[in-house]
């Protein structure tokens, strides 16, 4: 993979308190990368009367206080900061790469996917018997293989309180695309393990969704209340450009991790890791590989 | 403790001026839905203007109150009654320890603030006291009340008898217009679509929470497109992005959704318009069935209309001064 080509980004007014900027119209990581380096760099100059900065998939949108700052004057400062950053390819940035248990095919989200087949493109599959087919693979063993291989870059956090979207570090060709419900279910487990699009997210509090479903994870990823360790410092676990490796695991490991949920002394296994987008693009695998033995390093 | 929670009511929860700082975390603003009347009621009973109230919907709730305050009712028309004797709205009165208080029907608007003189004392979660209830948050548990909920209050010093003016309260009518920037992802509606959208007289669904106003009406036309990687399979569809508040999202291209104060912070759906804040007060008073025209303003008329909005919030604080 190389560098593409940047388009010049599209600014929208969100009435009178947003500026919108779509960086590019289909999702790339170079697109997300650019989104970052943008919204960071704005975050260090935080000019008065920006209030809030949030950096999206392939787009960012700053709310501002239009009596405190000219809104032209602020849309000239983030088309200069466009222009600064550029294609992004030479920006590092410090992150951390985690792993997430998953227990797939739980009974939980089986449940609840049962319930709203009628709502479903394939009423006779689960949901990841699905997105296999779809995608070309012999059973959902396979999937699931592609699913938990490669690591995935968290792309954007929202929706709603905590919870990440995440795209998979491989070439487009390798990318999982799986449509989302036909109709959204009024009801997810919380902490499901989703897909949509051609993204995977974790549900970070029980709700109405779209995503497919296929697992849960034992880990808490949001927690108002902030008594595990994770969130001593908030109560929102994910950040942006987090690096995510998701780890099959079984009932029993599940189990165990569920105990130390409840016993308070469950982590998240997270590294610090810099990242930069060229050397990735060059050798995807290669810079996967060496991403995941700082995961595994003690 | 102050005030005993006897009935609830529909879904009546803390709010104040909302936070700042959390969204794209997606984490939302949250507040009173009509900020207006928020300041209004707190205006009256001698508060900061960002104090925490009780944000009452269709269906007011039955509260004992263990000491003596001042008190004010402002936004929808839902009378209070001390001891179901009535009290006026917009006005400040005062309520004895031992005195019930309640309200009679909703006749207008959807949603009415009670102020309490010392603010409602919930703890601050990320620099508010308002609920989020999709993020269990905020308020009380970040939850709507409960029977049998106490209500801490912080302390006051308000004045009974002060009203606010006739001319300084918002009128509140079945038939409504909301003023809106056009853009974002108003490029995928045809012409005609984008028409339909702006000379449609909408109704508003039963769906109309602290998070979303979804309307009815005609759909309306997409341009035709081969969909962009990532962004899913539906014509309304777009790769994931970030929703201002007050946008107006068309999922399937039918029923447009405004977000509010307790918005989901972003995702798949074309936004093809956002109504300017001071609206959104408009928008938190329309009960299901409100007609409502979308009236479009560019960034300077959006911005006009923003200072008209704020010398009318000026004109508030100086007949309550």
């Amino acid at each position: 993979m190389t560098t593409a080509q940047v388009q010049d980004a599209r600014y929208s007014w969100g009435g009178d308190e947003h500026i919108f900027v779509e960086l590019a119209e289909d999702m790339s990581l170079q697109a997300n990368f650019r989104a970052m380096a943008i919204t960071k760099l704005l975050r260090e100059q935080r000019p008065d009367g920006v209030l809030e900065i949030c950096p999206a998939n392939a787009s960012y949108q700053v709310r501002f206080d239009p009596d405190v700052i000219e809104p032209r004057a602020l849309l000239a400062q983030l088309q200069d900061l466009e222009k600064q950053v550029g294609d992004a390819h030479e920006l590092t940035l410090p992150t951390r790469v985690l792993e997430i248990p998953v227990l797939y095919r739980d009974p939980w989200t089986t449940e609840t996917l049962m319930r709203f087949r009628d709502r479903h493109q394939d009423p006779e599959a689960t949901d990841i018997e699905y997105a296999a087919r779809i995608n070309g693979f012999a059973d959902a063993d396979e999937f699931i293989a592609a699913h938990s291989r490669s690591p995935w870059f968290t792309s954007m956090v929202g929706f709603v309180a905590g919870l990440p979207f995440m795209f998979q570090m491989v070439p487009r060709e390798r990318q999982l695309v799986v449509p989302k419900y036909l109709r959204p279910r009024t009801d997810t487990p919380k902490q499901t393990v989703g897909y949509g699009g051609c993204f995977a997210c974790i549900y970070s509090v029980r709700g109405a969704g779209g995503y497919q479903m296929f697992g849960i994870t034992p880990a808490p990823i949001y927690d108002p209340t902030q008594k595990l360790p994770d969130f001593s410092d908030f109560m929102v676990f994910f950040r942006p450009a987090d690096i995510v490796k998701f780890t099959p695991i079984d009932r029993e490991r599940y189990d165990a991790h569920l105990a130390e949920v409840e016993a308070g002394t469950f982590r998240i296994r997270t590294r610090p890791v810099d990242f930069s987008l060229q050397p990735f693009l060059d050798d995807p695998d290669g810079y996967n590989a060496r991403l995941l033995e700082v995961l595994r390093a003690d | 403790m102050p005030i005993e929670v006897r009935k609830p009511g529909l879904s009546t929860t803390v709010q104040d001026a909302g936070r700042t700082g959390y969204y794209d975390l997606g984490i939302p603003p949250s507040g009173a839905l009509d900020q207006y009347s928020l300041r209004a009621a707190n205006l009256l009973v001698g508060n900061p203007v960002g104090a925490a109230a009780l944000e009452c919907v269709y269906l007011g709730p039955q509260l004992v109150f263990t000491e003596p305050a001042v008190v004010a009712v402002a936004g929808a028309e839902m009378a209070p009654r001390v001891n179901g004797e009535g009290r006026p709205l917009w006005e400040s009165f005062d309520v004895r320890a031992g005195d019930v208080l309640d309200f009679g029907y909703i006749k207008a608007g959807a949603r009415a603030y009670l102020a309490v003189s010392g603010g409602i004392d919930v703890p601050e979660v990320l620099g508010s006291r308002s609920t989020y209830g999709l993020g269990a948050l905020g308020g009380l548990e970040g939850r709507p009340l409960q029977e049998g909920d106490t209500l801490p209050l912080g302390a006051g010093d308000g004045t009974a008898g002060r009203s606010v003016p006739e001319d300084l309260r918002p009128a509140l009518g079945k038939d409504n217009e909301v003023r809106v920037v056009m853009g974002l992802y108003d490029h995928r509606l045809t012409e005609a679509g984008r028409k339909t959208f702006l000379d449609t007289t909408w109704t508003l669904t039963p769906v109309a929470d602290r998070i979303g106003f979804r309307y009815k009406g005609p759909a309306l036309e997409t341009v035709e497109r081969e969909q962009p990687f990532g962004a899913g399979h539906d014509p309304s569809n777009i790769v994931d992005a970030p929703y201002p508040i007050g946008s107006i999202q068309v999922p399937g291209g039918v029923e447009p959704i405004i977000l509010h104060r307790d918005a989901v912070s972003g995702g798949g759906y074309m936004m093809i318009a956002t109504v300017i804040s001071g609206d959104l007060d408009v928008v938190a008073q329309s009960a299901p069935n409100t007609r409502t025209r979308f009236i479009e303003l560019d960034l300077d008329a959006a911005l006009a209309a923003r200072a008209d909005h704020r010398r009318r919030v000026q004109r508030l604080h100086e007949a309550l001064g």
